[in-house]
């Protein structure tokens, strides 16, 4: 059974907030949906499905259901870190060609910013039962420091250079000055970036995205619900989904779960890399996206410092106008979890929505791209492909 | 250190499908787990093969050298440190420290060779330097 045309993504919603020390984080939960669920033109008693991940309070999905009392008859707390909201709009489309509910809720919060957190820099603590973190917790793997080895071994594999990973920043800086929410919106040069202070060698601190408060949710429905909506119609036409760790001892940082996720996701929609006319790829890091880039075969491995080089990314500049919002590397990365920003940037171009100084003309095909976890030891991918009706 | 804040060190750190390891390294001895059916060394230790889900492991005593595969200076720490994946002359590749070397003289395929140094909590980590 495919996903392909099966679903549509019929609402979409960003806090506007990047510091919320006055929220709770069910609160800001509870405000996203409500956001998402007036975008499509639907209220809390038409939602028969819930998705949620482990920034949600409580085991599960049970909190959340609770606080808004809902009526649900399909849940679903796949976590897979970041990307757990694309593999639940994945999964929605699922249960929908199931006939298991219509209309599915998925919603993403958190306050990293107003609880102090030190997302990229702080040691993950050791746990016993996690069979992998003894053996990695007492050397200080960071966030920061493993994707450093990626694009440290990248840079040693294929001659990728800091200044070609520079160039994703500035295409992300470029768009956020037009996004008054977005928490850095002067743009930025490549030298900027190359004298930034050194955090994790060889990322620099604008390298690394933001750290902020907020979250967001999107509304997947059957075709006859979004056809009975007043909103443009988004189509899911391809979904696919990977992990990948250090293979057995057999590591290899010079790809990612990215090159399943993608294979799936274009095989179903039947469409190829070269017809995408607008990217979401999440970027937790700018090697996080050169690396995905390959890996969803825009270019060829290895050639991902080129491709982003001379704003190839920068909307109405390059060949793949990338992270519209400006991304986690400018915009948002609300609950350290930046693939609920990815799907919603993705529904704006397609809609039209976006900004009028980054809106891809005649957007009709995009993908969004999501990492959960960390490329320098397991983590998740998933990649949707989503086309304007 | 004295052998109880040592075992109580061991404690924390250790499972039930690790103790072996873990003792082994409070002697000072680096075991890597091999596969007796499909003759593969992995990393990090269990107790299943991961490359053919075999369960017959053995621990074998490593050479201690090998090569770094990559490596990352995290800078933003109150002591900055060199953490890597080595490439141990088994095949097999496991995350650790690099110690006692200047971290401009670490490179992507530099030589190295294993030490043993406690972490703050007080059990042996193994760790590696420049060959």
């Amino acid at each position: 059974m495919s996903i392909k045309g099966r679903a549509y993504i019929a609402g979409a919603y960003e806090h506007p907030t990047r510091k919320a020390p006055d929220s709770s984080l069910a609160q800001l939960h509870a405000e996203v949906a409500l956001g998402a669920l007036a975008d499509a033109g639907l209220t809390m008693r038409d939602v028969d499905g819930y998705f949620c991940a482990g920034d949600a309070p409580g085991m599960g999905p049970m909190s959340m259901v609770d606080y808004l009392n809902l009526k649900v008859r399909h849940v679903d707390a796949t976590d897979t870190g970041g990307t757990s909201y694309l593999i639940h709009v994945s999964h929605a489309a699922q249960a929908i060609a199931a006939g298991k509910c219509d209309v599915a809720l998925v919603t993403l919060a958190g306050r990293p910013r107003s609880e102090g957190q030190a997302t990229g820099t702080a040691v993950r603590p050791l746990n016993p039962n996690q069979p992998d973190t003894a053996f990695e917790s007492p050397f200080g793997p960071a966030l920061a420091n493993m994707y450093g080895m990626v694009a440290r071994r990248h840079m040693h594999e294929f001659g990728t250079t800091s200044e070609q990973l520079a160039w994703i920043k500035v295409a992300a800086s470029h768009h956020a000055q037009y996004n008054p929410h977005a928490m850095l919106k002067d743009v930025v040069t490549v030298e900027d970036v190359l004298n930034s202070p050194m955090i994790a060698d060889p990322l620099h601190r604008l390298d690394c995205c933001v750290i902020s408060d907020g979250g967001g949710a999107v509304i997947v429905v059957r075709p006859e619900i979004a056809r009975s909506l007043k909103r443009p119609l988004v189509k899911l036409i391809g979904a696919g989904e990977s992990v990948k760790g250090q293979l057995g001892g057999d590591v290899d940082l010079t790809y990612t779960g990215a090159a399943r996720s993608g294979a799936a996701a274009f095989e179903e929609a039947g469409v190829k890399p070269g017809d995408i006319q607008y990217a979401s790829i999440y970027d937790s890091f700018t090697i996080t996206v050169l690396i995905q880039l390959e890996d969803l075969g825009f270019c060829a491995k290895g050639e991902g410092g080129r491709f982003v080089a001379d704003g190839n990314l920068i909307s109405g500049v390059g060949k793949l106008p990338f992270n519209t919002d400006g991304g986690g590397l400018c915009n948002n990365h609300p609950a350290n979890r930046g693939g609920m920003t990815k799907i919603i940037e993705a529904v704006r171009q397609l809609r039209g929505e976006a900004h009028p100084k980054v809106q891809v003309p005649g957007c009709r095909l995009a993908l969004a791209q999501g990492t959960g976890g960390s490329l320098g030891t397991r983590h998740a991918n998933a990649t949707l492909i989503m086309e304007r009706e | 250190m004295t052998m109880a804040a040592r075992e109580e060190a061991l404690a924390r750190i250790a499972n039930p499908e690790t103790k072996v390891f873990w003792e082994a390294a409070a002697r000072g001895r680096l075991l890597l787990p091999k596969c007796t059916s499909c003759g593969r060394f992995h990393w990090y230790p269990r107790r299943v093969c991961p490359h053919c889900s075999s369960t017959t492991i053995e621990m074998h005593a490593a050479k201690g050298t090998g090569e770094v595969y990559s490596y990352s200076i995290m800078r933003r720490a109150k002591v900055p440190y060199a953490v890597a994946y080595v490439r141990l002359s088994e095949g097999t590749t496991m995350m650790t420290n690099i110690v006692d070397c200047d971290f401009a003289d670490i490179q992507v395929g530099m030589p190295v060779k294993l030490v043993f140094r406690d972490s703050p909590e007080g059990y042996p980590l193994p760790m590696f330097t420049k060959a």
